[in-house]
Formats: C-alpha cells, structure tokens, sequence
C-alpha cells in the first residue's frame, strides 16, 4: 500500500554492494505492489462470493467500460493532488463537455457550410480544446492569482452544471453518430481472424479468441520484458545493484501471467475494447511523465515543498497552469467517454463524478499533503472501487450499504497507510 | 555544591536498526546552568525527550531520578506536572493567536470552561514582565519578532511553575542582541533558583553561562566538566573525539578578475509599499574570492540576496547586475541559475529541500536539463551525479534513496551545497551555510567552500556568526538597515571593527 514511500529497487543502489538477499529485495517490493495484491484480494473475494460472475470474460470487459471515465480523470487528478491542489469541477466539467459533444453531433442544426463541425472527428478535438481551455482557465486563476484551488474549482463545478443544464435545455440529448459510440462501445477489429480452440470447449461451445487482442498481449509481455532485461543489463554495466535474479525472474513470470490472463479473459469475449487502448496509452504517457520527464519530476517537486522548488529555478506557476489544462483535456475525455456509453447527453451526466476520481487517488497512496503518489496506485485505486461496485452490485448488495462500504474501504485504505508509514518512519 | 536534583542513570534507547543512546549518565544540580553539547546526532534530543516524556517510561532503559524520586513518565503532561519543561528548537506557539492566548494554551484561566479573559491578560502581563517583554499581552504572535517569541515561550514554562528548564538551541536564530538577552535571563533565572539545561552549538555561549558541561558523543556520555575546566578546545575535542587544531582550514587564495557586479540595487518591502529594504547597495566579486557580509539581523543581508536570485523577495526592485562586464537578466530564479548565480538558502527546511524526497532527486531538482534530453530524464545518469555529489560532500547516509526529512542538520546541508554545485554556477551566495550544524560538519562545510574558490567561483556568504566570517573569508562587506557600510580586507578585520562600523552606521542613522 505503500507504493510511495521508496521508490522500487530503492535499496538496491547501495552501489557496490553484494547482491542482495531473495527475502530482503522481496519485502521492498511487496510494499511497492501491496496496493496490486489489495485488488486482486478483492477480485477473488467477489468472484467467490459472486459464484464465478466476476471473472466471467462478458464482466471483466464490463469493469473496463464501467471505469474508463473515472480512470482517465484519476491521471490528471494524480497530478493535480500531487501538486497539493484538488479539482472539484471534473464530475461537472465533464458533464459539460458530454453535454456540447451532444449539441455539436445531433443538437444544433448547422448551416452547410459548418457542417463539419457536427464530424465526430472535429467535434471531439473542440470538446477536448474546450475541456482544456476550461482548465486553463482554472489554472490561470489558480497558479497566478493565488485563489485556492478548493474555492476556483467548487466554482467551476457550480458554474457547469449550470451550463450543462442551460446548453441541453435541461432534456437529454442523443443517439450519438454510431462512429462517435465506438470510442465506448467499440472493440478493436480483429484482423488476424477469430482462433477457435476446440479443446477447451464447454457445454458443447467452443471457445473464440479474437486473435488480434492475444497478439497484441503477447507482443506487450515480449516488449516489457526485454525493456526490464534491458534496464538490468544497463544498471549492471554501470556498477549499480540490481536486484537477484530469482525475483527478477518471478516478478517479469508473475506479471506476464497476469496480462495474458487477462487478455485471454477479454478475447474470449469480444477483444479489446476501443476506450480500453485509449486508458492503455494515457497510462503509460503518464507513467512515463511522472517517473520520466522533468516535468513530472517538477510536479513532486513543487508538491513537496513549493518554496524550495520556486527557489530551485521550477517555474511553479506556470507548471500549476499546465496541470489544470491537463486535468481539464481528460475530463473533457471522459466526459465524451462516459456520454458514448450511454449513447446521450443527459442533465446530470457526471455529477458526483469527481468524488470517485478523487477517492481512487486517494485510496492509491497519493497524500493530501502533496508531494507523493503514483499513477499507478491511482490506476489501482479506481479498480478497486470499481470492482466493488461491481461485484456488489451483482450479489444484490443495496444501493446504500454499497455507499457505506466504499465509505468504509477508503477510510481504511488511507488509515492502513499512513499506519504503515508511520510505523516504517 | 548545592545537591543534585536531577540524575539520568544509564539510559539506552534504541530504535529499529539504531542505538541512539547507550547508557548515557546525566547528573544536573538544583539551581545550576547545565550544558549539553555534542555533534548533530549524537542523541541530544534524544535524551531530552526520554527526560520529558515524549518518549514514554519503558521505551528505553535506565533510570530517571528527579527530586530524590524514580519518574515513569508517560507523556509531556507528566513531566510538566513535576515542574520539568521543554522548549523545542522549533517553537511551539501558533502564530495567529495573542501573546496572552499563547502563553496559557492548555493551561486557559479559566472556570467552567469559560475563559476568564481579565485573569489571562493579568496572568500573561505578569509572566511577560519576568522575562523583561513589555509587549501588549493582545499581540498576535506573528506579530513580534523571533527573539521575543523565544522569550514568550520561556514566560509560558513558567507560567507553568517551571523549576527544571530545557533549552533545545535557544539561540540558534536568535540575532547577537536577542540572544545576550536571552543568556541574561537564564542567569537570572538561576539566582531564583532554577535549574536550566541548554542545548547549544555556540561554545562562546555555553563557556559564557554554563556551570557545567555534559559532552555527548555517538549516543555515549564522554564526560562531564565544571566551570573551571570548560575552554571550547575541550569541548570540541571531546563532542569530536579529535582535536580539531583550527576550526577552520586554511588556503591559499587566488583570486582573479572581477566577476559578478551589482550595482545601485534597490528593493522595497513585499507588503509595505513605501519601506525601502535596500537600499542603493554597489558589491563586486571576483574570481576565486570568498567574500562575506556581515550584519546584525534584520540588516537586510538575505533580502538582498533573494532579491538578487531571480527577485525571490521584495517589489519594486532596481539596480543592474553585471557578470564578467556584461549586464545579465536575474529576474527570475530560472534565469538567475541559467546565468550562473546559486543561493543557498539560511532556511533549508522551508526554502531549501523536499523534506519528503530522497537526496537523490533533491540534488537534482535545480539542474534537471543537465541529466534530461527533450524533457526525459536520463535515471542512470541521474544517479551517477547523485552518488558522486554524496561522495564529493560526503553525505553521511546509506544511499541517495534515504530521504532528506531523517537527515541530520548537516547531512541536509550538504545536500543543499549538492544541488546547487551541480548547477554549476560562477557566483554562489550562502545564506548561513552553517546554521545549527555541528563542529564536524562545519569544518567539512568550510573545506567545500575552500574547494569551489580553488575552482575559481566567486563565493558570497552571509553569516550571523563573525569568528566564521573572519575565519573564511577574504574580503568582508558590513551591512546595516539596508546599506553597506563598511568594507574591509578579512586580514584587517576583526569582531570590534565589524561591530563599530555597525553602531557607527546607527549613530549616522539616527
């Protein structure tokens, strides 16, 4: 639960030292993935007690659908808590920007001349430049004028439930293009042709795979491996520690097993959904962005300690502005997500939204403090809200008790945290 | 000699991997002044949180007897109740509440839960006189300087019928003025019969009040002294355990062409818009020299240093700033650094580190493109410049992973000079590079120094502490209320120059 307490590998750089020790390199990292385990503890809680519904291929495709819009949120969120802000406007920033998706596609009629604009293509990007501007503007305020982000964007998620209301003249509004469904209900076309394995068939049905999605899992297990064999090779060579090879080797076993698990899970059903390579891609950016780029190295920076960063030459202002834009641009991404899934754009689309995004940080080990968190703990934190929302669901748990448990669950996830910490300290 | 009323007998506290004190004995005698001294980590405060309660009776070893009576203290409570208090190094008053409010915080005067605001302002009135304050008891805390929050703090320990008074570096960000008071009123404190312990770096302090003198190393008692054999030679060779035959090591220095000029520099107050702050400084350094300003506080050495880097203080900011006869832009911090100018910081808690980072993204941070190609960091050769920084500032730490918030006072420090040597800069300004440290890590602190003139880099370093300044440098500027007002050759210089130059000022100014 800890994912941000040492950085992975931390005590491996003793430079020089002797290999370190099976049990010794595997406790640092079980407080790196015990957030992981968390999940998957609750997958097999609920698969038990859902009598096997929660791993069926058809449910496990649903939790993705179910979560992308929370998830892309989570990312910018991620960064937003890491700089020590918080964004109350997302859940209605995103409803706003469903809402106009709605009006440029099938609500305003357009003269010919700007019919284009009713495209999916270009209505989507003037929704993402609007949700980015949205943002910015936020940000502006935020990173400049020294307003409080809690006051900037509780009047920001005022300000577009309103205009959501206003612009959709508080109906629904749809069906969407069907190009423009895609992008939630969408799967990856199968190119390769469909593979059917006769051996594993069940009650007389044989199970399909959709090829292209298996190709595209084994082709993801290959690169990261040889990425994590690369990167050890390299640490070697310059005369750093690395970690012993038996855990090396479990670590790459255990992770490939996971993903191949689960993308035979998903083509089995129908492969790869659309919005699934979306979250995929935006993942990893901000994977990279944050453990990688200097940028993201900022971002920590100006979290920890905003004087020090100011005075170390980071241009706090300016990246604070940047954040605001991003967490902006992926709620405008979620907002259109979540308004193709249910195929319209309704008046309270989004609303509440941002407590869940913010609870998945949270719950994820980032602190309210500023200065610590990662993506993927955020990434975690969602699913496992959105697993038990799920698996809740599909026991018949009511609506209320469900609300208090997820109360419940991110209470504990934070209080386990910081007890760890503390003890650790 | 009067009898002892306090005797620590054998105490050990270990924390997990840590011995941080091993039997440590510690006898202080009623009504005495009671020094303890030793490097930073040594297990000083450790000691005084055993004492106190902070950390509670059966999370250590040994003994405490006080007042003839074995303690089991569980909290600070406890040891209050016996008479026994506290003050942290780091203040522990809230700033937006008064004086008065303050000094009875826990304590209210109060019946029935309603506070009885006639007895508090009386009370604090009182208490306040004691510590010779003639301040509104209504101020807001914020509202007055640090010196006289240190001495509201003390009026708060006796409002709680303090009879064993423990001072965590009381002076240690006090000026010379506020800190002569503050020893004052510990002597007088002692003619009333009570007992102090202080914990102080400052060895002209403690040979100046101390009756005795406890010296604590590497978390073991090395020795006790009394009035007659205290001598600061002593005790650094014992808080050391080497004798350390100058404080400060000596040079050559070559010193080369001018190279960072300021000139006219002018700033204002950031909040009071007509208070000049600066005003119409001219300095010059050159290649390889290390040069210092000295100054009472609130002279307005660091203003004009953060004004300079990258306008880090102040508005209305005037004058040029001239690096090797060529005018440059610092009006930003990021321009200040791509222009060869570093400050380090006198504050690397709240200006200098990421308490909450490792030491390796620390020393980084302000030189990120040095290890970035198209924004993306090289890690790898990230950690090589982390590691050979560790090594050239020998940060005492088990990898550069360790983060800087446990560090000891001296080890941050290092990593501060770190960040800022691996930005590279021609001018480097360090704002009181050896606050609160210890004697060791000083002399290290100045080797480095000594090293960078070597290198040719032009080194401005603003110091409370004059020995320092005279032991350091080559050429001193004096400033007072804003205005350099005296500029001298170090080998020239000595304390009573410096001070008359001040007071000089004073006399013009008034």
């Amino acid at each position: 639960m800890t994912v941000h307490t040492a950085p992975t590998g931390a005590p491996a750089d003793q430079a020089k030292s002797a290999e370190l020790s099976f049990i010794g390199a595997l406790r640092a990292n079980m407080r790196d993935y015990g957030l992981l385990l968390a999940l998957i503890l609750i997958m097999l809680f609920f698969q038990y007690f859902t009598a096997g519904v929660l791993f069926k291929p058809v449910n496990l495709t649903n939790i993705i659908l179910q979560n992308s819009y929370i998830i892309v949120m989570a990312l910018g969120m991620l960064l937003v808590i890491v700089a020590g802000h918080i964004d109350l406007s997302v859940g209605s920033v995103s409803g706003f920007v469903g809402a106009l998706a709605a009006m440029l596609m099938v609500g305003w009629k357009f003269p010919p001349e700007l019919a284009f604009l009713a495209n999916p293509i270009v209505a989507g990007a003037i929704c993402l430049v609007v949700g980015a501007a949205i943002g910015a503007a936020q940000g502006y305020i935020i990173a400049y004028h020294r307003v409080p982000a809690f006051i900037v964007t509780l009047a920001g998620m005022l300000i577009f439930k309103g205009l959501s209301l206003a612009i959709l003249a508080g109906k629904s509004v749809g069906p969407f293009p069907a190009e423009f469904q895609l992008l939630s209900a969408g799967f990856i076309p199968d190119v390769i042709g469909p593979t059917t394995l006769p051996w594993l068939a069940e009650n007389g049905q044989n199970v399909v795979l959709h090829t292209t999605t298996m190709v595209i899992a084994i082709l993801a297990v290959v690169g990261s491996v040889f990425f994590s064999i690369r990167t050890r090779a390299r640490r070697r060579a310059r005369g750093y520690d690395v970690e012993p090879f038996s855990l090396f080797v479990v670590k790459n076993l255990v992770i490939a097993v996971l993903v191949l698990f689960f993308a035979y899970m998903l083509a089995s059903y129908r492969g790869l959904p659309n919005v699934l390579v979306v979250m995929g891609v935006l993942i990893a950016g901000f994977v990279f962005l944050t453990k990688r780029m200097t940028f993201g190295r900022r971002i920590y920076a100006l979290g920890g300690n905003l004087k020090a960063a100011a005075l170390s030459g980071v241009k706090t202002e300016r990246t604070t502005f940047y954040i605001f834009a991003i967490m902006g641009a992926l709620a405008a991404l979620a907002g259109m997500i979540y308004a193709a899934r249910l195929n319209s754009a309704t008046p309270k689309a989004g609303q509440g939204l941002e407590l869940d995004v913010i609870a998945a940080v949270f719950i994820g080990g980032a602190s309210a403090l500023g200065g610590v968190g990662q993506v993927a703990g955020a990434v975690i934190g969602a699913f496992i809200m959105g697993v038990m929302n799920n698996g809740m669901s599909i026991m018949g748990v009511n609506i209320d008790w469900q609300q208090m448990i997820k109360g419940v669950v991110l209470l504990a996830a934070v209080f386990f945290d910081l007890y760890n910490k503390n003890r650790s300290a | 000699m009067s009898k002892t009323i306090l005797e620590m007998r054998n105490i050990t506290k270990t924390f997990p991997g840590v011995k941080a004190l091993s039997d440590v004995n510690l006898d202080v005698r009623e009504g005495e002044i009671h020094a303890i001294c030793g490097e930073n980590g040594a297990g000083k405060s450790t000691l005084m949180k055993v004492l106190s309660g902070v950390y509670p009776h059966g999370s250590y070893e040994g003994q405490i007897v006080y007042k003839g009576e074995e303690q089991h203290f569980r909290s600070i409570r406890d040891s209050e109740h016996k008479g026994i208090v506290i003050i942290h190094q780091e203040l522990a008053l809230v700033p937006l509440l008064s004086i008065a409010e303050n000094i009875f915080l826990g304590n209210e005067q109060a019946k029935n839960g309603v506070i009885d605001w006639d007895e508090t302002r009386d009370g604090a009135r009182k208490l306040l006189s004691m510590v010779g304050l003639t301040e509104d008891p209504d101020t807001l805390v914020t509202n007055i300087g640090l010196g006289k929050q240190q001495l509201v703090e003390i009026a708060k320990a006796l409002s709680k019928q303090v009879q064993l008074l423990i001072l965590d570096e009381p002076t240690a960000s006090l000026s010379e003025k506020d800190s002569q008071a503050l020893l004052d009123l510990l002597l007088e404190f002692k003619k009333q019969g009570i007992t102090s312990i202080i914990i102080s770096h400052k060895l002209n302090e403690i040979s100046r009040i101390a009756d005795r003198v406890t010296v604590i190393r590497d978390g073991r008692t090395i020795e006790t002294m009394d009035t007659n054999d205290i001598t600061e030679d002593r005790i650094i060779t014992s808080m050391v355990g080497r004798s350390l035959e100058d404080r400060y090591p000596g040079r050559e220095p070559k010193i080369g062409d001018v190279v960072l000029e300021v000139k006219n520099w002018s700033v204002y107050h950031p909040q009071h818009r007509d208070r000049q702050v600066i005003k119409n400084i001219d300095i010059s350094l050159r290649k390889g020299e290390v040069v210092g300003i000295a100054g009472l506080m609130g002279s307005g050495r660091t203003e004009f240093a953060m004004s300079l880097f990258g306008k880090s203080y102040g508005q209305k900011i005037s004058g040029d700033v001239f690096k090797n006869g060529q005018r440059i832009d610092t009006s930003s911090v990021d321009k200040a650094i791509a222009n060869g100018i570093a400050y380090a910081t006198e504050d690397r808690k709240h200006y200098g580190l990421n308490l909450i980072d490792h030491i390796k993204h620390n020393i980084t941070i302000a030189n990120l493109t040095g290890i970035a190609r198209w924004g993306v960091i090289d890690d790898l050769a990230e950690l090589d410049v982390a590691n050979d920084y560790r090594k050239k500032t020998n940060i005492r730490s088990s990898s550069v992973y360790q983060v800087v918030g446990n560090l000891s006072g001296g080890n941050q420090q290092k990593v501060v000079l770190s960040k800022w040597l691996y930005a590279n800069p021609e001018v480097l300004i360090l704002d009181e590079p050896t606050r609160g440290i210890d004697v060791g890590a000083k002399y290290e602190i100045y080797t480095i120094i000594n090293q960078l003139a070597a290198q040719g880099k032009a080194i401005l370093v603003i110091s409370s502490e004059m020995p320092e300044l005279l032991g350091i440098t080559d050429r001193l500027y004096v400033m007072n209320e804003g205005r350099i007002v005296g500029e001298m050759p170090t080998s020239e210089a000595s304390q009573e120059k410096i001070m008359r130059s001040i007071v000089r000022a004073e006399g013009k100014a008034s």
